[in-house]
């Protein structure tokens, strides 16, 4: 770990204020300190924000939830609000990490984790992401592939995105508020004002430059999650992983399946985690299902629509039958 | 022995503190005596200890895997603040010693990634880290080699395997017994590179006082050998040496050989004039304190009809490093499990750009039982017939391969007590037929066995003012061994365990072997039993060395054998694999304390089930490295994952082992389970994995190949 300075922010205006090239946010810190000790990102200024930013869980007028991107992973998932209008979302954030974990780690942070890829964390060989044209040691005859990408992926990174809180928000919709700073984050007091971002437009895939998680431009803040008025209809979410607790998804899918009185259904959400650099809308699926009688055939065909240009690496062939046959399965128990 | 079933394991369950009311607060019902210590925090471990003035090290390692070391430049490191010393090749004396992992910086090339390359000295670990980053090493890197394959060019016959055994065995015509047969399985298993992961990581503190005595508090399995080993390298006598380790956070085999970072805490202390704490990070650990070899292993069974064995092979390949040989004795276990007229058992190696391979929780009994018991399951399959009562007409009067009569062996009354008690009787043997919601059930049995052996030992007692002071240089690595051998004093002492201190966990004490091979309890307590005697006769003091003894302990196999029984759940669509029931019944001898027993039985059975379905140190081919290198990636089991295992034991009354009469059960419950589970997946299934870990990838994917050269993965198979 580089020594570094550390400073605490009082407000978001406070915290985009401080920024400056070379320095990093810290809420929970589950992930960042990490980084840092492996070498893996060496801010020379850390920015403490769990009290820029909100903790607290809001209703909005319009029936949907202001979340303060300070709000612990185990507060948003224990909140009742959350559990009787947004189960998927209660679903997917416990199945996230331990309880230690949970209690520490933000919304904010949470959104803004980086990949797990065995090759990012390990600073002696090349990563693009790491180290921007330094290579992919993933590409290489051999790697370990088992947790990497099969949808999205470029010939310069196949990370996958680890989030599963993320998967649950792109599914319903959320939009995350962003706090920027005035003129680039040139250090002068903040007048750059919020911006809002819909999920999964929050992240990117990796293209050419890989180094970039997401869409926030450097100094921008996370402040808070909107979430729309509860969708109707029925949600889960599921996770496959090798154990039964503590471990990144292997393929996660979070759905909704709303059905009208005229057996067609009339809203579906599909999102899926540990395939892509981003939480992954499935726009095909979702398409194959609206308007539809459903049944195990159209959820299967919607399967095979979303995974159709999946291009798995040599070694996790297997994630794409696994994502195809979990989109299925996850409907199947959404059907009424 | 009693052909009945002992105690039920449970929680407060057994008898071995009877009578231990003055001690209930803290020992109820047999717990351990320092567990108060344990979880109120007080228990120093070795990094824990309040040493005045220490400063901290931090190793530089190369990133590459083979080649020759070029120049190193220290000058940014030591302008870095806190900076104290770099250490390297050339400027530290040279080191004795025959082990290759702790000559430290000697060597001018690398021969696996992780090498110890140079180390940073500096007044707090942040800056010894920040700064061993900053040492800029060069390399000029050569072709690396690290892929274990079947037909590796240069695969040789180790001249013995762990710990002394002939490498290749046979009698009997194989061939003929394989082509007379009426069944046949040839299946080759492949398990993956394993790592120890004790929750404590290797650390020391080391401290050299005016006189040149060398004090170390290590994280050790064995402080009489690690003085030994310490005092060996630095070209010391014994007696300038001092190994302090009261509380070991486990080992599973991994600290019962010195390892590095002792070393380097003394080398670092010499050089900066000051006590040096050194801590190796859970990265550096999975190259720098031994690791599982791979192993490629074909196991050909030959058995006539009524399931009789007419021939058994089982021919292993598996890894080691190129300064570093260790031989894993993967297919010792053959030699003792069934009987039959023809038998083979080969070990062969290659040498590899990856670290020294060495010591794991029953090494070759973990990776050889899985493949032997795997494929008696498939023989089963082939033969038709129940896969109990093929291992039970497979019995053997005597040990196979040495002729050599069995001192006690139980094997069938664990697979009687454990089918009965897991609900066996009844199974439809066809796979892939049981529903459960949306996942496909079954069930699962195999064998388990270890060595009983003891090393000579020697201890002593004391009577003291208000009781008796047991002194001798065990360690206790989380398995109580403090606990069985203050109840083994007090038994023989006819004293109440509340008036018995054992004091261990320090080379200045009387000298005693390691914790490992399920050796302590047997030879410690047959020391400590000599000891209580001889002060019984003396009337103030005892004192024993059971060399003598030890060296009478020919002519008879001595093994633990034990029956595991899984029932486990595969999802088909998915490839998840859940364990809701394990239960091993086992026989090993006396049993001394039954809640410490418990607690390694269950604690293997869970290491067995978590080799089964997670744990897997990735090799990468092109980088030449080890991947997964953190416990967010190589995964053991968590709660989550074990909902119900239990253990159940036979009595035996076994009049040729140790006074104690405990075979030693520190590593029977690993060995077995993985093939218990991996039979349970192919009966839910009907699909074989036969490369483990058994992963959802492998489960929904077939199309893999393994290092056999063969498809990696699930097959469908009925037996061949």
């Amino acid at each position: 770990m580089r020594p570094f300075s550390y400073a605490r922010a009082g407000s978001p205006a406070d915290a985009v204020g401080q920024f400056r090239a070379g320095a990093a946010y810290l809420a929970g810190g589950t992930n960042l300190v990490d980084l840092m000790r492996l070498g893996v990102t060496a801010p020379d200024h850390v920015i403490d924000v769990t009290r820029a930013v909100s903790r607290e869980i809001a209703k909005r007028e319009s029936g949907g939830l202001t979340i303060g991107a300070g709000v612990r992973n185990s507060d948003l998932a224990s909140h009742p609000l959350v559990r009787e209008r947004y189960p998927m979302l209660a679903r997917a954030l416990l199945s996230g990490a331990s309880g230690q974990v949970r209690n520490a780690a933000t919304v904010g942070g949470n959104l803004l984790q980086r990949t797990r890829c065995p090759y990012f964390q390990d600073v002696a060989l090349p990563c693009n992401k790491r180290s921007p044209g330094s290579g992919c040691a993933a590409m290489a005859p051999g790697a370990d592939t088992a947790h990497l990408a099969v949808l999205g992926h470029s010939p310069f990174c196949a990370a996958t995105h680890p989030s599963d809180m993320a998967v649950a928000l792109t599914a319903l919709n959320a939009r995350v508020c962003v706090a920027s700073p005035a003129g680039g984050g040139s250090g002068t007091a903040n007048t750059g004002g919020i911006r809002v971002i819909e999920m999964p437009g929050l992240h990117r895939l990796p293209g050419g430059m890989p180094e970039q998680d997401t869409t926030l431009r450097p100094g921008e803040l996370i402040t808070e999650v909107k979430l729309p008025p509860p969708p109707g209809g029925r949600q889960a979410y599921r996770k496959v992983r090798e154990r039964a607790s503590f471990a990144f998804a292997l393929v996660s899918v979070g759905a909704l399946l709303d059905v009208g009185p005229d057996g067609r259904v009339r809203d579906c959400r599909i999102a899926l985690g540990g395939v892509a650099h981003v939480p992954w809308r499935a726009h095909a699926a979702e398409r194959v299902v609206l308007g539809a009688v459903p049944s195990a055939e159209v959820f299967a065909a919607a399967a095979r629509a979303e995974l159709r240009y999946a291009r798995p690496l040599p070694g996790n062939e297997y994630k794409v039958t696994l994502a195809r046959n979990l989109i299925t399965a996850v409907l199947g128990e959404l059907m009424p | 022995m009693t052909d009945t079933v002992g105690r039920e394991a449970g929680p407060r369950g057994g008898d071995s503190a009877a009578g231990d009311t003055a001690a209930a607060a803290t020992a109820p019902g047999g717990h351990r005596v320092e567990g108060t210590d344990k979880v109120t925090g007080a228990a120093r471990y070795a990094y824990e200890h309040p040493v005045a003035g220490a400063v901290y090290a931090f190793p530089v390692t190369a990133p590459v895997a083979s080649g020759t070391i070029g120049a190193l430049d220290a000058a940014a490191a030591l302008a870095m603040p806190g900076v104290i010393a770099v250490l390297h090749g050339g400027n530290t004396h040279p080191l004795g010693g025959r082990e290759f992992e702790l000559s430290l910086f000697e060597a001018a090339e690398v021969t696996y990634r992780g090498q110890l390359v140079a180390l940073v000295v500096a007044d707090t670990l942040e800056h010894a880290r920040a700064a061993a980053d900053a040492v800029q090493v060069s390399y000029e890197p050569s072709g690396h080699d690290v892929a274990l394959r079947a037909d590796h060019p240069r695969l040789y016959r180790p001249d013995k395997v762990n710990p002394g055994m002939p490498a290749d065995t046979g009698y009997g015509d194989v061939a003929a017994g394989l082509a007379g047969a009426a069944a046949r399985v040839a299946v080759t298993y492949t398990t993956p590179v394993q790592h120890n992961n004790a929750m404590e990581p290797h650390a020391a503190i080391a401290s050299w006082d005016e006189a040149g005595v060398l004090t170390v508090y290590d994280t050790t399995q064995g402080p009489s050998a690690d003085r030994d080993t310490i005092a060996d390298v630095l070209g010391l006598a014994a007696g300038q040496v001092r190994v302090i380790s009261p509380h070991v956070g486990g080992g599973f085999g991994s600290k019962g050989t010195t390892r590095p970072h002792a070393i380097l805490a003394a080398v670092a202390a010499r050089a900066a004039g000051r006590p040096v704490k050194v801590a190796l990070s859970r990265q550096q650990m999975f190259t720098l304190t031994g690791h599982r070899t791979p192993t490629i292993q074909r196991v050909e069974l030959g058995a006539a009809r009524d399931g009789r064995l007419t021939a058994v092979a089982h021919d292993v390949i598996e890894h080691t490093a190129l300064r570093t040989e260790f031989a894993e004795q993967t297919a010792a276990c053959t030699r003792v499990m069934y009987g039959t007229p023809a038998m083979r058992t080969t070990h062969r190696l290659a040498r590899l750009n990856v670290p020294a391979p060495s010591w794991m929780r029953a090494p070759g009994e973990t990776p050889g039982m899985y493949a032997l018991e795997s494929a008696m399951d498939e023989l089963a399959v082939a033969l038709g017939m129940d896969p109990v009562e093929l291992r039970i007409v497979n019995d053997p009067a005597a040990e196979p391969d040495s002729g050599l009569p069995f001192s006690s062996r139980n094997l069938v009354a664990c697979l009687r007590a454990g089918a009965e008690r897991f609900g066996w009787a009844g199974r439809d043997p066809r796979p892939g037929v049981r529903r459960r919601g949306r996942w496909l059930a079954g069930t699962g049995v195999a064998a388990s066995t270890y060595p009983a052996r003891r090393r000579p030992s020697t201890a002593t007692a004391e009577l003291t003012g208000d009781g008796y002071e047991i002194r001798i240089a065990a360690a206790d690595i989380g398995t109580g061994a403090r606990t069985a051998l203050r109840d083994i004093a007090a038994s023989v002492l006819g004293a109440d365990p509340a008036r018995v201190r054992v004091v261990l966990g320090s080379s200045t004490l009387p000298d005693a072997p390691l914790a490992g091979g399920s050796m302590g309890t047997a030879s410690w307590g047959s020391a400590v039993a000599a000891a209580c005697e001889a002060l019984l006769k003396d009337g103030r003091h005892g004192r024993a060395d059971t060399a003598g003894d030890v060296a009478g302990d020919e002519g008879w196999a001595r093994h633990s054998f034990g029956a595991q029984f899984a029932e486990v759940l595969v999802d088909p669509a998915t490839g998840e694999v859940r364990v809701p029931r394990l239960l091993g019944v086992f026989a090993a001898g006396r049993i001394i304390s039954p809640v410490l027993a418990r607690s390694q039985f269950i604690g293997g059975m869970t290491m067995g089930l978590s080799m089964a379905l997670f744990e897997e140190t990735a090799v990468d081919p092109s980088a030449g490295a080890f991947v997964r290198t953190d416990l967010a990636q190589y995964h053991i089991a968590t709660c989550a994952d074990v909902p119900s295992v239990t253990a159940f034991w036979i009595d035996e009354d076994d009049p040729h082992l140790w006074p104690g009469g405990g075979k030693g059960i520190g590593e029977i419950g690993i060995t077995g389970t993985a093939a218990a589970i991996g039979n349970a997946v192919w009966h839910a299934t009907g699909r074989r994995v036969r490369d483990l870990p058994i992963t959802p990838a492998k489960l929904l994917n077939g199309e893999q190949r393994n290092a056999a050269g063969e498809p990696r993965g699930a097959e469908r198979n009925n037996g061949e």
